[in-house]
């Protein structure tokens, strides 16, 4: 990738810094069963009641590969926009702990099953930058150790144990902790678009380890160090920023940057070491002789690839050109795939511009104020469109339709039964208006004569008056003209 | 009456009701009593299931049912995982471990009516060519040297299983094979052992040594019931991804095909000078047999042979590695109590495995280890793939090899124990058809001035497990082979 043009910089007592980020994203294949064995793979159910002989690696037990991972695995590597390995293969990487019942975890070491790709991340500033992705393998999950049950012992529980991990490592091409962050969330808008993976943090499905170093421009790669299983967003941007600090000052105290694996500890905003490049497991990586090498036709994957869902940098453009909305909010529209697929529904027939722009806005607005998500949403994409509607054909006014739709995300009523009820529709008779005008040029005979000698602003306040005369609901266009006429 | 039937006759007569699946159980299981103080060839007798199998089997007879098998009373090395009954590896780290599931391979035989007479003993997780590894002490060969009682080795690691073959404890047996394991101890015990391809029979619910090189296959006293046992063993299984889904074709018959017009190659690589000259001879005697019955003999080079051995002491040394690091006393088998979770592995596996498994186990994290990885471990890969086309080329010339399976006759009890390399040279002659992942057959064909039986060993394509047999068959009708161990159960005994 070209150097980017990045103004983000450490400054130190030499100068400034550039920073060197790369990440390495473990994500959880949305799969039923786990990657060998046919056991469950669902989140959240009682301690190891999802757990086969082989994910305990009993004896003699044997994994046979989960097609549907490897379709993911597949799907994920078209979405970015990767090459496909029609051969890969399954190492068992070596190491002890209780929670790794065969004491090896099979993972694609040497051949992967997904080669070099792309995702384009777009920045704050508008700009967008392609960042590497270096490769995407398969590879189990381990199971999950607990220390806090017991005053002495560890407990452990296997349901994960044997899930499929989709491991993603990107190039060394971020510069900034902005640019961390954009890629985990494009990478993380792709894999939810594609559903092969459901980037929920919290629970675990979706880890970053990150890759820091710090150099001065122009220099090639200093030594770097990783961040292991940092769980959001946030704090994978404040741990790169805080152990590039951390390098920049070893730097500059004449020091030298050791390479080794470090732990962020968020409520101290600093990282700490883990273990050092000397006491990393030798993992004795070797061929898995119980697998055959994964050989996959190409007819297969160009069938997966004729079932993709359109992905977010095609809709962004798309809702670009067909709704003519500009960059930025079809950018936010397409950050999820149901926020897409709600605007588009409401979009559909009617203006896109103003669909986009009620949907960012007030809609938006109404389900932070609830603390909802769209797929919970109390009004549906038909509801809101109805609501539309009703502005589109003057039945009520822009004004009136902020009180509608704040009244639907409440009750959950479609527009139309809310106008009617609370009779909203908008007055269009000339009578009415002109009555409510002549009301409020009596009530105010100073104002009126300011406005005579030359004081236009206040034609706003008359507006107002009026419109506050006929409870909001006068046709804003009317009452303007019937204003005009009389003053 | 256990020695006078074979496989074949007991089924025979099974069907033509001559006698019952009890009778013939409790003639074995009475075997098993008389012999096994002196010979030790189990390691876990289920005389209760045997005989409820037994009576499950009379019962389907006389409707007039019944599979292959069934009725006949046949041992099981204890590396197969039977459910509900013990299975140990020979090791102490699994000697309380009673799987809650069946060997794929064990529940084909008991699909097809076999009655277990219980689990045989072996080298310490099929490691070793002389079943004295085994935690549970060592099996002791049923034949003797002539005018001498010391004690022999019945070869292994399957010794349990070719022990009780042929004693005449068990019609016939099963047994696992990664470099020589079911053939070298055929050839000590005077009986049949046969290794099928790899891929042939599942390996589910086989506790793993060498996983590329593992394969089960049978243990009998003829060539046919080595062949009918094989019927029953194999087929492709869904949860073995390295089994090979091809019909399994009528062995019993292949051993009646004779061997006119076949190509039977002679690889001059497996003389070798330290060769007891009667092995070479019955070799020889060999050769002209298959010549009398119509093959054509053609000399062959399998140029690599003599890296076979080492190739073999890295590649399954690796694998056991990694394949025996789930005993750890988390999940099953032995646990010694510990402080913390270091200590749990260091005390659970070394008060669970033997001084061959921690030997092996450090070798194979040895060769894998970085810095020694590419010299060792890859480099052993790439010369596995010259052995496996040495026996490609061969093939193209002809169709099965004619060899010695074993160096010696069987060896004396401790013989052999000091040197861990002269052990290893057991399986000079049955490591390279391992490595290549072809069948391999060993026939008692003779014996040496001991009076000890030595095998003959057949080696065929890829999934020509037929002509294996039919080879073989011939080598047996040629031999007469007759001579009778030492310590047997026959009639008036």
């Amino acid at each position: 990738m070209s150097a980017p043009e990045s103004t983000y910089v450490i400054e130190g007592s030499t100068g400034p810094w550039e920073l060197v980020i790369g990440l390495e994203v473990h994500a959880q294949v949305v799969s039923k069963a786990k990657l060998f064995s046919g056991a469950s793979a669902e989140y959240g159910a009682e301690p190891n009641s999802q757990v086969s002989f082989v994910d305990a690696a009993f004896p003699g037990m044997l994994p046979v590969i989960n097609r549907e991972c490897v379709a993911q695995a597949v799907r994920t590597g078209l979405g970015l926009k990767a090459e496909i390995n029609l051969v890969s293969r399954f190492d068992r990487k070596n190491y002890f702990y209780a929670d790794l019942p065969a004491g090896y975890q099979i993972s694609q070491f040497a051949h992967p099953i997904v080669g070099k790709g792309v995702i384009e991340i777009e920045l704050e500033s508008g700009a967008i930058r392609p960042i590497g992705v270096t490769r995407l393998h398969l590879e189990q999950d381990a199971g999950k150790s607990m220390h806090d049950q017991h005053p002495s012992q560890s407990f452990i529980d296997l349901n994960r144990a044997g899930v499929a991990l989709m491991e993603i490592v990107s190039e060394p091409d971020m510069r900034t902790p902005e640019e961390a962050g954009a890629y985990l969330r494009k990478l993380r808008t792709i894999m939810r678009y594609l559903g092969t993976c459901d980037g929920n943090m919290e629970e675990g499905s979706m880890r970053a380890d990150v890759n820091v170093s710090v150099r001065k421009a122009g220099e090639p790669f200093r030594t770097r160090c990783e961040i292991k299983n940092v769980n959001s967003v946030r704090f994978v941007m404040q741990a790169i920023e805080a152990e590039a600090r951390r390098q920049v000052e070893i730097w500059e105290a004449g020091g030298e940057v050791r390479q080794e694996t470090r732990l962020y500890d968020p409520s101290r905003g600093e990282t700490r070491s883990m273990r050092s490049k000397e006491d990393a497991h030798d993992y004795r990586y070797f061929p898995d002789p119980d697998l055959l090498p994964l050989v996959i036709e190409q007819e297969w994957v160009e069938e997966l690839a004729t079932h993709l869902p359109e992905l977010p940098d095609a809709k962004k453009a798309r809702f670009m050109s067909q709704y003519g909305l500009p960059a930025y909010d079809a950018g936010v529209l397409v950050m999820e795939q149901a926020t897409a697929d709600f605007y588009e529904a409401v979009a559909r027939g009617r203006d896109g511009k103003i669909a986009a722009n009620w949907m960012l806005g007030d809609f938006f607005a109404g389900l932070n104020r609830m603390g909802r998500g769209i797929e919970d949403s109390p009004v549906s994409a038909e509801g809101l469109g109805g609501l539309l509607d009703l502005l589109a054909d003057a039945t009520i006014n822009g004004r009136i339709a902020k009180e509608v739709m704040e009244a639907m995300m409440e009750t959950g009523e479609t527009a139309a039964a809310i106008v009617e009820a609370r009779g909203l529709r908008q007055v269009t008779d000339t009578g009415a208006i002109d009555g409510a005008v002549d009301q409020v040029l009596a009530a105010n005979p100073d104002k009126l004569a300011e406005y005579k000698a030359g004081k236009e602003k206040l034609f706003g306040f008359f507006v107002g008056q009026v419109m506050k005369a006929m409870a909001g609901k006068g046709n804003p266009a009317l009452v303007n003209e019937a204003l005009k006429r009389k003053l | 009456m256990t020695l006078e039937f074979t496989l074949a006759t007991a089924r025979d007569a099974l069907r033509a009701r001559r006698i019952s699946a009890r009778e013939l159980t409790e003639a074995h299981l009475a075997a098993i009593d008389a012999l096994e103080p002196e010979l030790h060839a189990f390691i876990t007798v289920t005389p209760e299931q045997a005989l409820a199998q037994a009576d499950a089997a009379d019962a389907a007879l006389g409707r007039g049912e019944g599979g292959p098998l069934t009725g006949l009373p046949v041992a099981i090395k204890d590396l197969f995982c039977t459910k509900g009954v013990r299975t140990t590896a020979a090791s102490r780290i699994l000697e309380p471990f009673v799987p809650p599931y069946e060997s794929t391979v064990t529940a084909n035989m008991l699909r097809d009516g076999a009655v277990f007479l219980g689990k045989t003993n072996l080298d310490e997780f099929a490691m070793g060519s002389s079943t004295t590894t085994s935690a549970f002490g060592a099996t002791i060969n049923p034949w003797q040297r002539r005018g001498a009682n010391t004690q022999l080795v019945p070869g292994g690691s399957s010794g349990g299983s070719a022990a009780a073959v042929a004693a005449g404890m068990a019609l016939a047996s099963t047994g696992t094979d990664t470099g020589g394991s079911i053939r070298q101890p055929a050839s000590f015990c005077g009986i049949v052992g046969m290794k099928p391809t790899y891929g042939r029979c599942s390996r589910f619910g086989v506790v793993a040594f060498a996983s590329s090189l593992d394969q089960p296959g049978p243990f009998a006293r003829t060539v046919e019931d080595t062949a009918i046992l094989l019927g029953s063993m194999a087929g492709h299984d869904p949860k073995d991804s390295t089994s090979v889904n091809r019909p399994v074709p009528d062995y019993a018959a292949a051993c009646r095909r004779g061997v006119r017009g076949l190509r039977i190659g002679i690889p001059r690589e497996y003389h070798s000078d330290g060769m007891p000259a009667e092995i070479e001879a019955l070799w020889t005697q060999g050769i002209a047999w298959l010549r009398e019955a119509g093959a054509e003999i053609v000399d062959v080079s399998l140029p690599h042979t003599k890296y076979g051995l080492a190739t073999y002491y890295i590649v399954a040394p690796a694998e056991a590695s990694s394949n025996l690091a789930r005993y750890d006393g988390v999940r099953f088998g032995l646990r010694v109590p510990a402080n913390d979770l270091t200590d749990l592995y260091e005390e659970t596996r070394a008060a669970g495995f033997g001084a061959e498994v921690r030997r092996r186990i450090l070798i194979g994290t040895y060769v894998l280890s970085a810095g020694y990885y590419d010299a060792y471990y890859l480099k052993a890969q790439k010369v596995r793939a010259l052995i496996l086309r040495d026996f490609t080329d061969a093939f193209e010339r002809v169709d099965a090899l004619l060899t010695p399976t074993a160096p010696s006759a069987a060896f004396a009890l401790g013989e052999k124990n000091d040197d861990p390399v002269q052990m290893y040279l057991n399986d000079v002659f049955t490591v390279p058809a391992s490595i290549a992942g072809v069948p391999g057959i060993s026939v008692p064909a003779g014996v040496d001035g001991d009076g000890l039986p030595l095998g003959l060993q057949v080696i065929g394509r890829h999934f020509d497990e037929e002509t294996v047999f039919a080879v073989g068959s011939v080598l047996e009708q040629a031999a007469e082979f007759s001579a009778k161990p030492a310590i047997r159960m026959e009639a008036g005994r």
